[in-house]
């Protein structure tokens, strides 16, 4: 088991370099001069001040020195800063990070904690009215995108109760509730699509996990239904559910650019949108880097979590 | 000497008095799939007492696997029709309610599935899966259950049990894992045991070691057993009484010793054809039976196994032949021109002129074993 985990990281390791230098190239191969976002237009007329500057920033390096000089730094936990604002771009992340997060983590287990009773009892009662609706309601579920969900929870929830603040985050370290108050709506709104998808995939595995041989000689041992499928069935059935949660928390890091905009929540997503379009090129390069690197570690911790669902995965790698 | 000779009487006395374990009468089994309603069990009967073994042998698809899953109520899905009757212990079985089921489940009757390698679940470990059961029907401690595991596997012969609890099934080898289910089956000391094919995917050299596993359990345990195979060389002398079944159907029903010596089925006898003896020599050809079983969605009106059979008659297509004892009363076959009668044998030279096929197959067969015997 720790010769393979030992394995595993080299591995990383080796995948986390390629991300990086294709991230690198990608950033770099984006149309418009970098120079041109740091300076006013009219002193982008003056070609002895922009080439100055072009070397200044190194610009003029041929590409492989660039990334060279970059992740040496990078290495060191100095991803640059931003040309815009002149903030470290590691500040930017451990700032907004936790925001994004959070909203990932939080929408996940909302989904799981229903979505594997749902599918479950879907997969188990297949074809009846139960699985019949449950069905019908993940499909619409699926319907809606979900920052209609979130329009719809802030119409309610905000402005005709006035529970919930419409927009806004307040941190865990300044007030718990205040932080739970905030994540409620965002994490529903993401998790309704989240709900939909596990429901499906928990179903349809479980439909499959229950034609075993062995769940049936578990039942010829007189054990009760409820114990046969969440003790016997379940497991097995969680492959797939495990690599797509894996997938939707790395995608979530990323992904939440239109929730984090709808409830004007400062999270990662959003300040890399914002970087794009001020051609901010040192923290679009910093975060993305980020976001792939976290990807990567996601697929990584998946993998070993299958090890953990099946001993028989542990023993063939 | 007088007193044992008295209470022996009765204690027999008290045994034939008490109905058998076991009373299956007409069951009918279908289900019922797009293309019709397939009739895989039609109409069988017959009575198990305690500590006795019954051996229900046929083809795939005669129907055995689906007759023991339907006694004990396990054929999973809903578009199960189970009639007739199945007493245990006088209970009638196809009425009880799915609670009672799950107490007479694993505490009272068990079953061995054919493949031990998908009958245990790979993603759990075998100490659980030994005495899940046991904890659930008779409330023992994690600690009880723990000691248990270890001499049940002691009793099936599985060295270093202790270890072997934190296994998973992968790690063991087919007939160790078969070992593990017949564990499993016995842990609540069931009075019946259903064992489906136990060592169909085992391979040879450990097949023997299961069977006799199976019948030393069921001897010191006076359990009763219910052996189901497509092999009749399992089923001699393991089996008090034998079964043969044909798309659904008994064709005949006697002891085993019986069956051996004086088999009155066609079909019967095709199947003692076809298992290779190591009387013969080595390259001396088997005789398979030719064809398949019916199409039990729209079964044949005659004989089921007219199709098939090296006798048939015309009469055979037309009318069903009854289930009847021959000779003494305790053998029951059910053909027009039973094995070993003039009938039979006018029958096959009949057949033989006619140049049936599957009549020349075996025709083929007898001449050949004989002409290579006369060469020697």
């Amino acid at each position: 088991m720790l010769k393979m985990l030992a394995a595993r990281f080299v591995r990383l390791i080796a995948t986390l370099l390629a991300v990086s230098f294709l991230t690198f190239f990608l950033v770099n191969t984006l149309p418009g001069d970098p120079i041109n976002a740091l300076i006013p237009p009219d002193a982008q007329q003056d070609r002895e001040f922009v080439e100055q500057l072009r070397e200044e920033y190194g610009l003029n390096d041929p590409f492989i020195v660039r990334y060279g000089s970059w992740l040496g730094d990078a290495i060191n936990g100095d991803l640059g800063r931003s040309v815009i604002t002149d903030q470290l771009v590691t500040d930017e992340i451990k700032h907004r990070i936790p925001v994004t997060a959070e909203l990932a983590v939080v929408s996940i287990g909302i989904a799981l904690l229903l979505a594997i009773p749902l599918g479950v009892t879907a997969g188990y009662r297949q074809g009846s009215r139960v699985d019949q609706s449950i069905s019908a309601m993940a499909q619409f579920l699926l319907s809606i995108p979900s920052f209609i969900v979130g329009l719809i929870l802030i119409y309610f929830l905000s402005i005709r109760l006035r529970w919930l603040p419409a927009t806004g985050w307040t941190r865990l370290t300044e007030s718990v509730t205040g932080n739970i108050k905030s994540v409620i709506m965002p994490a529903i709104s993401l998790a309704l699509t989240e709900i939909a998808v596990y429901t499906r995939i928990v179903r349809s595995d479980m439909i499959n996990t229950l034609k075993e041989t062995y769940v049936l000689s578990a039942k010829s041992k007189g054990l009760k239904d409820r114990f046969i499928l969440f003790r016997h069935a379940l497991r097995p059935s969680s492959l797939t559910l495990t690599t797509i949660v894996g997938l939707n928390i790395a995608g979530l890091i990323g992904g939440t650019v239109v929730i984090e905009q709808l409830f004007a929540l400062p999270g990662l997503g959003k300040r890399l949108l914002d970087a794009i379009f001020q051609r901010d090129f040192i923290m679009v390069q910093g975060v993305t880097v980020f976001m792939a690197c976290v990807y990567v570690v996601i697929n990584t911790l998946v993998d070993i979590f299958y090890m953990i669902i099946d001993p028989r995965i542990r023993r063939k790698s | 000497m007088n007193t044992t000779v008295v209470s022996d009487a009765v204690v027999a006395d008290a045994n034939t008095s008490a109905s058998p374990l076991l009373v299956v009468e007409d069951l009918h089994t279908s289900f019922s799939i797009p293309r019709g309603e397939v009739k895989a069990v039609r109409g069988v009967s017959f009575e198990l007492e305690q500590g006795k073994t019954l051996g229900v042998v046929g083809e795939s698809g005669s129907g055995k696997t689906v007759l023991a899953r339907s006694i004990m109520r396990l054929n999973l899905g809903n578009n199960v029709t189970t009639t007739g009757s199945a007493k245990f212990r006088g209970l009638s079985i196809l009425d009880q309610p799915p609670k009672s089921m799950r107490q007479l489940w694993g505490n009272e009757m068990a079953m061995v599935f054919q493949d031990p390698m998908t009958a245990l679940n790979p993603l759990v470990k075998i100490g659980r899966q030994v005495t899940e059961h046991v904890r659930h029907h008779l409330g023992i401690s994690k600690k009880e259950a723990r000691s248990l595991a270890v001499d049940l596997l002691n009793e099936v012969r599985i060295p270093e049990p202790e270890s072997r609890l934190d296994s998973y099934p992968h790690e063991l080898s087919g007939g160790m894992r078969q070992r593990i289910c017949i564990a499993i089956a016995l842990a609540c000391e069931p009075t019946l045991l259903f064992a489906d094919e136990p060592t169909t995917a085992l391979d040879v050299t450990v097949q023997h070691q299961i069977l006799n596993l199976l019948n030393r359990e069921q001897e010191t345990r006076d359990m009763a057993m219910v052996l189901v195979t497509h092999d009749l060389g399992v089923v001699a002398g393991r089996t008090d009484e034998t079964m043969v079944m044909y798309a659904g159907n008994v064709v005949e029903k006697t002891s085993t010793h019986e069956l051996f010596n004086n088999m009155q089925h066609p079909y019967t006898e095709a199947l003692f054809r076809s298992i290779p003896k190591t009387s013969e020599r080595s390259h001396t050809r088997l005789t398979a039976i030719a064809g398949r079983p019916p199409d039990l969605i729209d079964p044949p009106t005659g004989c089921s196994f007219s199709p098939r059979c090296p006798y048939v008659q015309p009469k055979c297509r037309e009318e069903k032949p009854p289930l009847i004892p021959v000779n003494d009363g305790s053998h029951l076959s059910s053909c027009w021109f039973p094995v070993g009668t003039e009938e039979n044998k006018a029958a096959f030279r009949k057949n033989v002129a006619e140049g049936l096929p599957q009549t020349l197959v075996v025709e083929e067969a007898l001449a050949g074993g004989s002409s290579e015997g006369s060469e020697s």
